[in-house]
């Protein structure tokens, strides 16, 4: 028997595998596809403090291996959530990681101190890279200072694990890194999706309503593999790694790497089983290599 | 009946004038209740320019043989690549997916269809005869020869066509026809499935006359169950997933 549970910074959670924000809606829309409670956690959509339609339609074009979105983060609000959702996917999992975005510093603080009380909410995930809003989101992900700054405010209000997700639309990721863990983020997650766009040639026109959107899926995992690997050396904190996981496969790669954990987003949306196939991957990889313990295999890279 | 990710077999596949695939796919567990106008996802394989899976509307159920059928337009890479599938071959699908249509105890009711959009009308049509009901059909195309498989909606019921060019039934759109006009006032509910300026302009007939109307919406999907949020359509209650809230909307809830 394989043991599969990490500590992703005082927070120990029974597998390395999460939802990814975004792709998992709030778990009830896979309750038929998989067992949610056997996921090392539920991270839930982005959430901001006032309700968000998102971007308009089309917000979602495919490319060669990935996928290219702007949904804008379209949520009922963090109000909605803790009143109407979080009652009705509570026993989904004890791990109910809550994204947080927001176009203001003060927004981020009032959506954490809402969640405080919601038992299982035992992290939230500030999202400091959301490429898909007009305002906020990735602006305060691609300067260590503005970084640093929403990292800060939240920690006064957030006493849970605090883990912060980073853009990969930076030059030196291993720095905002550096910044957010300095001012007490418990974990990071990298990386969001990167910056691109799709045109259509016979129209002139680009395809997604907003011109740009985010690109993710097997097109990006070697980039996010490489970020993975530049954060773990930089940061003394866990490393959420995620960015195109497909498979156990791909899985095993991010915590060779230096994951203490990994999250399956786009690969939901081709089976919404993924997350289930990537754990019993992962505990199938472990028998075979003769590993008893995941965490033996985190930042394992033999060079 | 409970989601799920198959392997279904390809039992039939009938190419009809080159560009459309009656396909029926079997699967080796027994099927629940599955509603007229549920879709399924299938992933694309051997087409490396394909992502995301391609959904498309059930058009009957056999459930003697727990098998599914569905047409599909060969249209770009992703139907090319399923269209050289075989008899005996696997496809991967996720199914059944979305709400349906809701089969209501109107005595009358129209069943209006666009293009290649008449597929899942048959299903509805086959539960209404089930439940003692008189559904019609009103088809629209630009053409003729835009038509598939007329004979097979003949059979079960009465059939009305409209064609743009007069090639074949009445001249004009489907809301030119005379039957409009004739049985309004019989009319209780309306079905409809098409290009979305059909089902617009029917949502219109249907509002003035006060008649109950369902619109199957055809969003481009992605994930089909409702988390990715790409194949939204605005409704009175905001924005929400066609593939999850829908894809069939009382037509009074859509904001056009």
């Amino acid at each position: 028997m394989v043991d599969l549970s990490v500590d992703i910074g005082g927070l120990i959670i029974k597998t390395p595998v999460m939802t990814a924000s975004g792709t998992c809606g709030y778990g009830e829309e896979l309750v038929d596809f998989m067992n949610i409670p056997d996921l090392g956690a539920l991270v839930v959509k982005g959430t901001t403090l006032e309700p968000r339609q998102g971007n308009d339609y089309p917000r979602m074009t495919e490319t060669a291996s990935g996928l290219l979105n702007s949904i804008g983060l379209q949520n009922k609000g963090v109000h909605y959530f803790h009143d109407e959702l979080y009652p009705r996917i509570e026993h989904l999992n004890d791990h109910i990681i809550v994204n947080v975005s927001g176009s203001r510093i003060e927004d981020y603080v009032s959506v954490c101190e809402i969640l405080s009380d919601l038992t299982k909410c035992t992290a939230v995930e500030v999202n400091i890279s959301c490429p898909n809003i007009k305002e906020g989101g990735i602006a305060f992900g691609t300067s260590c200072s503005e970084a640093a700054k929403v990292t800060k405010e939240v920690r006064k209000v957030w006493k849970k694990h605090m883990m912060v997700k980073l853009s990969p639309n930076v030059t030196h990721i291993a720095e905002i890194a550096k910044a957010v863990e300095d001012e007490g983020a418990d974990s990071v997650s990298l990386v969001n999706t990167f910056l691109a766009m799709a045109i259509d040639a016979q129209s002139r026109k680009p395809i997604l309503s907003t011109i740009t959107g985010g690109l993710s899926g097997p097109a990006i995992k070697p980039i996010a593999l490489n970020m993975v690997w530049q954060v773990y050396q930089a940061v003394k904190i866990p490393v959420i790694g995620m960015g195109g996981i497909m498979n156990a496969k791909d899985a095993i790669e991010f915590i060779l790497a230096g994951a203490t954990a990994i999250q399956v987003g786009t690969a939901t949306f081709i089976d919404p089983a993924s997350c289930i196939k990537v754990i019993r991957g992962i505990e199938e990889y472990c028998n075979e290599q003769g590993v008893k313990n995941v965490r033996e295999l985190i930042g394992g890279l033999i060079i | 009946m409970q989601k799920r990710v198959e392997e279904l077999t390809i039992i039939d596949k009938q190419v009809i004038r080159n560009d459309y695939i009656c396909w029926e796919i079997q699967s080796d567990k027994v099927f629940d209740k599955i509603v007229p106008g549920q879709f399924i996802n299938i992933h694309v394989k051997d087409s490396p320019g394909t992502f995301a899976r391609r959904p498309f509307s059930i058009h009957t159920i056999d459930y003697h043989h727990n098998s599914i059928q569905f047409m599909m337009k060969v249209v770009g890479d992703g139907t090319k690549a399923l269209s050289k599938l075989e008899i005996g071959d696997k496809m991967d699908v996720v199914y059944p997916l979305g709400n349906g249509f809701s089969i209501s105890d109107e005595e009358e009711s129209l069943l209006v269809g666009g293009g290649y959009g008449v597929a899942p009308l048959y299903h509805v049509a086959q539960e209404l005869i089930a439940k003692g009901k008189k559904p019609c059909f009103l088809f629209g195309a630009r053409t003729q020869n835009n038509f598939i498989l007329l004979d097979r909606f003949k059979n079960i019921a009465e059939l009305f066509i409209t064609t743009e060019d007069g090639s074949a039934g009445h001249k004009g759109l489907v809301t030119d026809h005379p039957i409009w006009k004739e049985r309004i006032a019989s009319i209780k509910k309306i079905y409809s499935c098409g290009p979305e300026s059909m089902m617009e302009a029917v949502a219109h007939i249907a509002e003035k006359n006060n008649i109950l109307c369902e619109a199957s919406l055809d969003q481009v999907m992605c994930c089909g169950v409702g988390v990715c949020l790409s194949c939204i359509k605005n409704t009175i209650r905001g924005n929400e997933a066609t593939c999850l809230h829908g894809p069939v909307f009382n037509t009074n809830d859509i904001v056009w």
